[in-house]
Order: C-alpha cells, then sequence, then structure tokens
C-alpha cells in the first residue's frame, strides 16, 4: 500500500541518487584502472568532507527509496497485513541506513 | 496466429473441443463440452450453445451482445476478454478452447464472476458525478478542444466490462488496490471542469490503495476492449495529486 508520501519520498530519493550512482560508477572505474590500493583510497577519503557527504547522502537515498520498494514487494508477495508495513518499513530504512553508515565511517573517520 | 494457421484450426461445419469452467464459491472445476462450430461465432455463441442444448443450469452473463453493456467478460484460454466480441477463430488453439470467471474477482456461480467489489472500488475512487451546478443554471459551454475535454474524452469510453481489472497483476497482489477501471473513471472526472469534487476524488484515489501502487506495467491497456488506456489515466492522477500536494492543493 503506497500512499502519496511515500510515493513522493521513493521518487525523489531517486532523484538524489541518479547523479551519485554515475558518480560512484566513475569513481569506480578511475579506482580500479589506476589501481589503487586500499590504504591510498583512505588516504584520499579519510577526514574528508566531500566523500563522506557524497557517500552519506547515497546512504540515505538508498535507505529511503529500497525500504519503499520493498515494502511494496513483501506486501505484494506475502499479504503482510497492512498494520505491519509502517514498522517493517522503518526497520528496512534503518537497517540500511546503519549498514551504509557503517561502511562510509569506516572510509571517512 | 497467422492467417494460415487460423483457417486450418478454425473449421467451420465441424465441431470444436471446449472446456467451461463450472463450480461456486467452494471451488469447481473444467467440464468438457463438444460444440458444432459456425462461421463468425464468438464465445459468447459457444457459451449460449452449452447453456441451450447441454447444460441448462450453467450460470454466465451477457445483455447487449454488441460489445456496449461490459457484462459478458470471462477468461478465454487464460485471458480476459469481452465474450461477445471474441471470435473464436481469433483465439482458438490446438487445445479446447477454456472458458473460466474473470479473474481478480470471486466466483458465484459457474461463469458468473462476482462484481461486487469491482463497484465497490469505483465509489471508493468516487466515481460519482459531482454536478457543480443546478438545472437552474445555464448549459456548460465547453469546447471538444479544451485540453481537460479532450483528456477526458480519451477515457470516458469506459463499459465496466471488467476486463483489465482480471489482467492486473496488481490488483492479483493487493486486494487494497483500487485498479485500473475506478481510477480511469475517476481521471475523466478530475478532468471534467463541471465537476465539483476534485479535492475530494484527489484525496481518494492517492490514499493507501489507490494510483500509487500501479506499476505501469500496462496489462490494463493491452487487454481493455475498448482501447482505452487506463496506465495514461493513472499516471494523470499521479501527477495531478503530486503536483497538487506539492503546491499546497492549487493545482488543477
Ligand atoms: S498499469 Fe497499473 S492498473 Fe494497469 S495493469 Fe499495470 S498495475 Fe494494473
Ligand atoms: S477500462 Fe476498458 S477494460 Fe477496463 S472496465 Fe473499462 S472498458 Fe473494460
Ligand atoms: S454482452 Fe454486452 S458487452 Fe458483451
Amino acid at each position: 500500500m503506497i500512499g502519496l508520501r511515500l510515493y513522493l519520498a521513493q521518487r525523489i530519493s531517486a532523484l538524489v541518487m541518479a547523479p551519485l550512482v554515475i558518480g560512484h560508477i566513475a569513481v569506480m572505474i578511475y579506482a580500479v584502472q589506476n589501481g589503487l590500493s586500499a590504504v591510498e583510497i583512505l588516504s584520499r577519503t579519510q577526514g574528508s568532507l566531500w566523500w563522506g557527504g557524497f557517500y552519506g547522502l547515497f546512504v540515505a537515498a538508498v535507505a529511503v527509496h529500497a525500504a519503499i520498494g520493498v515494502r511494496a514487494i513483501i506486501y505484494e508477495t506475502f499479504g503482510t497485513h497492512v498494520r505491519w508495513l509502517d514498522p517493517l518499513t522503518w526497520t528496512i530504512g534503518l537497517g540500511l541506513f546503519l549498514l551504509g553508515g557503517r561502511a562510509v565511517a569506516a572510509v571517512v573517520l | 496466429m497467422s492467417k494460415q494457421r487460423e483457417t486450418e484450426l478454425y473449421r467451420p461445419g465441424e465441431t470444436l473441443a471446449v472446456k467451461v469452467w463450472r463450480g461456486n464459491a467452494n471451488g469447481g472445476g473444467f467440464h468438457a463440452y463438444t460444440v458444432p462450430s459456425q462461421e463468425s461465432q464468438t464465445v459468447l455463441d459457444v457459451v449460449t450453445w452449452i447453456q441451450q442444448n447441454a447444460e441448462p443450469t450453467l450460470t454466465y452473463r451477457f445483455a447487449c451482445r454488441v460489445g456496449m453493456c461490459g457484462s459478458c467478460a470471462m477468461m478465454v484460454n487464460g485471458e480476459p476478454r469481452w465474450t461477445c466480441r471474441t471470435h473464436v477463430k481469433k483465439v482458438i488453439g490446438d487445445k479446447p478452447l477454456e472458458i473460466a470467471p474473470l479473474r481478480n474477482l470471486p466466483v458465484i456461480k459457474d461463469l458468473a464472476a462476482d462484481m461486487a467489489e469491482f463497484f465497490d472500488k469505483w465509489t471508493a475512487a468516487r466515481g460519482q458525478f459531482q454536478p457543480s451546478q443546478s438545472r437552474d443554471d445555464a448549459m456548460a459551454a465547453i469546447s471538444p478542444d479544451e485540453p481537460r475535454r479532450a483528456a477526458a474524452n480519451a477515457a470516458i469510453e469506459c463499459i465496466n466490462c471488467a476486463v483489465c481489472y482480471a489482467a492486473c497483476d496488481t490488483v492479483a497482489a493487493n486486494p487494497g488496490y483500487l485498479g485500473p477501471a475506478a481510477l480511469n473513471r475517476a481521471w475523466t472526472l478530475q478532468s471534467d471542469v463541471r465537476d465539483d469534487a476534485f479535492a475530494e476524488r484527489l484525496d481518494a484515489v492517492s490514499a493507501g490503495g489507490g494510483c500509487f501502487n500501479c506499476h505501469s506495467h500496462q496489462s490494463c491497456m493491452t487487454y481493455c476492449p475498448n482501447e482505452l488506456n487506463p496506465t495514461a489515466s493513472i499516471a494523470g492522477l499521479k501527477r495531478l495529486s503530486a503536483f497538487s500536494y506539492l503546491t499546497g492543493g492549487k493545482s488543477r
């Protein structure tokens, strides 16, 4: 069950993600092509507000976008009672945010 | 199916192997019949022949027989169709012609599906016209070229047959979803300048079971016998609701 706010949250998070995905892929290609080692990557990311912001925003957008998408999939696949949908969406969103946030912290802090 | 194959399988003057679903809400199954094959025979003709000649208790629904009333829809070889306008030679295959009640609706008996929830959802989507003027007011002058009128015109020829509702996988998976027909109807009213329930209807179609559940996979449009495009109507409702929300309810 998707209402207006969830729909908008999912579309806006998709808008935010689109350039970030392209940026992320570009960074991956750059890192692999240039054969950057883990140490070299960390030396660029650690303490960088820019990379922290880039991937922090990415993680937040993914958490919102995926939680709403998975909510619809779970509801339509398992017929989960509507009562469980909001707690489920929050759990998935927060879980993704924590997992992603941990990864961002690991390379930035 | 190619033309040649069609004629190979369809032999007027011979017989047709048909399987019809019989049963009720508690269950049922397919029964086999042999029906004389005729030129220009429709699926509804086949069902009628069976009821009149082989199975007098067979229950099914039809009225106009010319694609106007929307009461004769059934599943034919697993696909929803208006049976009075579906020629046997168009749908015949190697296997017996399989006729069953409409998908996504409870069955009452045999080929008659229970349409109550289908029409309840029209009401839930505020499918009723709400006049903004009384009979004492002058008739509203609406040019056919007016963009909102054109949008309504494109969607208005719905015969309430529920073919799209049976075709929609989102309806199958999401019982609260209002479905293509009800939302298409709501869209025609949102495009009607004489209607006075724009805001209430927008609330109704953007709530939990409303237009935002549509996955735009277009089965409704593919199967609609009147070649309407409920997917586009629903996309219109999504646009209207989203802009109206973002602009504080003023968009129209
Ligand atoms: S486009 Fe929407 S209404 Fe049409 S079949 Fe798909 S989900 Fe159903
Ligand atoms: S939109 Fe088309 S398929 Fe759906 S009820 Fe109306 S006429 Fe039938
Ligand atoms: S009997 Fe009226 S539409 Fe088929």
